[in-house]
């Protein structure tokens, strides 16, 4: 049989399944990405020039820091609106927990577009928070809501939002009530024995939530271009705008090698602490 | 579980946000069934004007099917990786496991604009396959992941004792496998060309780069007309497609129906 004679020649034929899969990525991705890390630097001989002009001009360290602090608060908006919900949850009966999660994840599984279209509807001028603010008599002139830096926080935590909800919720179920009652019977009140007791056990899901949308949000691209102004830019819509608009390839991939290896850093330090088998329970 | 009594705020606060999350889907059907020529809330009646109007638009309707035939070619694609991948990583005694783990997953860690420029750059260069081609074969290279995952996670809950057996019975291993384990993982790999489907007939990048004018899914002609088009036609899009995702849900769930959500 085949099989054997492959193990005589040393092949285990596991690596025979594998190869179609290795050979396409390898072919149509590995390839590639590593075209873009050589594009970077190759432009037509060495250079070091597409990543000069990013460091010299202050604008594109700003839309790196931009990049990095709007990540952040979408983090901090994910985690404070995310946790008591998942709290909430995890403390229900099974079947209820189960029937509420449909709230979660359909926006979870419907596309960015048609969710970022929603809130364009929502918050544009002619949209339906100011049409209802003036119809209440509240507002003369609508409000300027969309393309401004809180338009693109509101929408990108939205869509990040279930990836949190996911990852506390998958920890906190497992969190055994008695721990707290237990606390509550040697004299500490309920708010110290959540504090003390209930939080550190979930702190697993909070770091791997936590990373997970922050490392999202650096790359994230249709949500910010569609409800963000041109100061609110992300490092994604200079990529997309090299490409679309300037033609520069060799500073687009400047751009994404940057952009490449501080994503790649953040999910080797996810391995690291939270294993990536984890990822998958995340994502359902 | 002992359910600890939750406090009166946190069961505020946690419906607030269940109401965060429901209200901006379910905004857009009364928008999408709206009888007037423009975005109007609430509506001033409701018809199925701009559902129609779009179900019988020849350009919706080019870039549906255009979506729906790449989906299909990329998931067939993505399929067929995955189950072998699958198999290997389950069942195989291979050397550097987390390793190629990390490989696999890496379509999905790496952001979609790079996986698109870089794919844009590649086949700028190879120029032997069609956009529509170019875009399968993107849309398959990053439904890898999920799809493995999903089917890895389904073999990993089947007995090999039960194989085993059916070797011990005369059974070769390809026999065995293909009667005993392919029925039981049958309904994870169903699920798997769900999530495989949807994250092409979602993704826009690869699609808008590797496209032309000619090409244009789905999610791109949404994408081009979303800023201009003030008419209730995407949203009468989007409600389809919300229904789309939301049979797609129910029926990915119905398969892997577990004890827990």
């Amino acid at each position: 049989m085949t099989g054997r004679l492959l193990l005589r020649v040393g092949i285990s034929p596991s690596w025979l399944l594998l190869a179609p899969t290795l050979i396409a990525l390898t072919v149509f991705f590995i390839y590639p990405l590593c075209g873009i890390l050589l594009k970077s630097f190759i432009d037509p001989v060495f250079t070091w020039k597409h990543y000069a002009r990013f460091v010299h001009d202050p604008v594109y360290l700003r839309v790196l820091l931009q990049t990095f602090t709007i990540a952040g608060w979408v983090t901090v908006a994910t985690i404070l609106l995310g946790y008591p919900l998942a709290y909430f949850l995890s403390r229900l009966k099974p079947g209820t927990a189960a029937l509420l999660m449909i709230v979660v994840v359909v926006p979870y599984f419907t596309s960015i577009l048609v969710r970022t279209y929603a809130w364009m509807v929502l918050l544009g001028t002619e949209g339906i928070f100011n049409q209802l603010l003036i119809r209440a008599g509240l507002m003369v002139r609508p409000l300027q809501l969309m393309y401004t830096r809180t338009s693109v926080l509101i929408g990108m935590t939205y869509i990040l939002l279930p990836y949190m909800i996911l990852a506390l919720y998958s920890v906190m179920r497992g969190i055994d009530t008695n721990l707290l009652s237990a606390a509550e019977s040697l004299g500490a009140s309920r708010i110290r024995a959540f504090w003390r007791v209930f939080v550190p056990l979930s702190r697993p899901g909070l770091g791997a939530g936590a990373l997970l949308v922050f490392i999202l949000s650096l790359g994230f691209f249709i949500t910010p271009a569609l409800m963000g102004s041109e100061q609110d830019s992300m490092i994604s819509m200079l990529i997309e705008n090299q490409v679309e608009n300037y033609f520069d390839s060799g500073f687009a991939s400047a751009l994404s090698s940057i952009l490449l290896v501080c994503t790649l850093l953040l999910f080797a330090i996810y391995g690291r602490m939270i294993g990536l088998q984890n990822l998958f329970e995340a994502k359902l | 579980m002992n359910s600890h009594r939750v406090g009166f705020l946190t069961s505020g606060l946690a419906v607030t946000v269940l109401l965060f999350l429901i209200l901006p889907i379910v905004i857009i059907f009364p928008l999408a069934f709206n009888s007037s020529d423009y975005l109007s809330f609430p509506p001033e009646s409701l018809s199925v004007r701009w559902v129609r109007e779009v179900v019988t638009s020849p350009g919706w309707l080019a870039s549906a099917w255009l979506s729906l035939r790449i989906a299909v070619v990329a998931t067939v694609i993505a399929i067929a990786l995955s189950l072998l991948t699958a198999i290997a990583l389950v069942r195989g005694n291979i050397r550097f496991k987390h390793g190629l783990y990390a490989l696999i997953l890496l379509p999905m860690i790496v952001p979609n604009i790079i996986s698109a420029i870089a794919m844009y750059f590649f086949f700028a260069e190879v120029n032997d396959f069609s956009s529509v081609a170019e875009i399968s074969i993107g849309h398959a290279v990053l439904a890898i992941p999920i799809a493995t995952i999903i089917i890895a996670s389904t073999l990993q809950g089947v007995d090999q004792r039960l194989e085993n057996a059916a070797m011990t019975l005369g059974a070769t291993r390809f026999i065995a496998f293909r009667r005993i384990t392919m029925p039981l993982i049958a309904p994870g790999i169903a699920s798997a060309c769900i999530f495989a489907f949807l994250s092409s007939f979602d993704e826009l990048l690869v699609a808008m780069f590797m496209g032309d004018r000619n090409t244009q899914t789905l999610p791109v002609h949404i994408w081009s007309s979303v800023t201009f088009q003030l008419d209730p036609s995407i949203a009468a899009v989007s409600a389809i497609l919300v229904l789309i995702s939301v049979a797609a849900l129910l029926a990915a769930n119905f398969l892997t129906r577990k004890p827990r959500a």
